[in-house]
């Protein structure tokens, strides 16, 4: 395990590096054959909508995905993410054109606890809406 | 109707090994984009420590959900699947799914509530690898809603 942040240089408030992540409908069909998800509220606009859905939506576990990056992309190591937990508030709506969707995600260190791990809080949103509650990673730093 | 409390703390046998392959990491990791060359490149993963590729770390929930398929379809737990969606997820890490691992999955419902109609299934799944060393804990909240008739 290789962290490149060091503990030492980390306080409770220190901001890791905001990403935009994409998502169209093309996103969510890759995604779905490499995880093994087919729902078809992922990629089926008419069976989605007689669900009571708004339209095609993201997968929850692909935006859960996307998040984590925020803080693999700070530390290095993958292997560095001890915990990491979310609740699915919301869901991404993808439309069908070229844009799709993006999820905006930020992070910052909510806590120092032992063993040299802060906990991180994420934020993720979507069109302005908060897609992901509750989105913790405990992270072992260097 | 509400799920049966007796099932809460039953836990499924352990399922069939599934082996990690470098090819399906990497095609996960480009599924979400993520270019961390310690999923796609050994010597990469070998530089911070790993003995092979590293898998994302939402990547052993393909494997935990398809175990947790044994809870939501035991037809005497009786949950209506069309209606469920997935509340919440969390993991715990020992280290992280890599390359050549066989993993199994031992599932157990941690609880069961009803609120306001809904069915909420808590599952816990213990991730094993060959050698028997625990790797991940997964946990999993799903929640079926109330059908409106009710």
């Amino acid at each position: 395990m290789t962290a490149k942040i060091a503990y030492g240089d980390v306080e409770v408030g220190t901001e890791l590096p905001a990403q935009t992540f994409p998502v169209t409908r093309a996103t969510l069909v890759q995604y779905a054959g490499a995880s093994g998800d087919f729902n078809p509220i992922h990629w089926n606009e008419k069976f989605a909508k007689e669900v009571g859905l708004p339209d095609v939506i993201a997968h929850g576990m692909f935006t859960m995905a996307e998040a984590i990056r925020v803080v693999t992309d700070w530390v290095g190591d993958p292997a560095a993410v001890a915990e990491y937990g979310v609740r699915f508030t919301k869901p991404v709506v993808v439309p069908n054109d070229d844009q799709g969707a993006t999820i905006e995600v930020s992070a910052k260190v909510a806590a120092k606890l032992d063993d040299n791990t802060v906990r991180v809080d994420l934020t993720a949103t979507s069109a302005g809406q908060k897609v992901l509650g509750m989105s913790r990673a405990v992270v072992r730093l260097a | 109707m509400a799920l049966d409390q007796s099932f809460v703390g039953r836990t499924y046998p352990p399922t069939d090994p599934y082996e990690v392959g470098r090819e399906k990491i990497r095609e996960f990791a480009e599924a979400v984009g993520d270019s961390n060359p310690a999923y796609t490149d050994p010597e990469a993963a070998k530089a911070l420590g790993h003995p092979d590729v590293v898998a994302p770390p939402t990547f052993v929930f393909s494997i935990t959900f398809k175990a947790a398929g044994q809870v939501v379809q035991d037809p005497q737990l009786g949950l209506d699947y069309s209606r469920v969606v997935h509340g919440d997820q969390k993991f715990a890490y020992v280290r992280p799914v890599r390359a050549g691992d066989r993993l199994t999955v031992t599932s157990t419902i941690e609880a069961i509530r009803s609120m306001a109609g809904n069915d909420i299934l808590d599952i816990r799944g213990e991730v094993h690898d060959e050698a028997g060393e625990h790797v991940v804990t997964a946990w999993t909240k799903l929640v079926a809603r109330a059908t409106e008739e009710a």
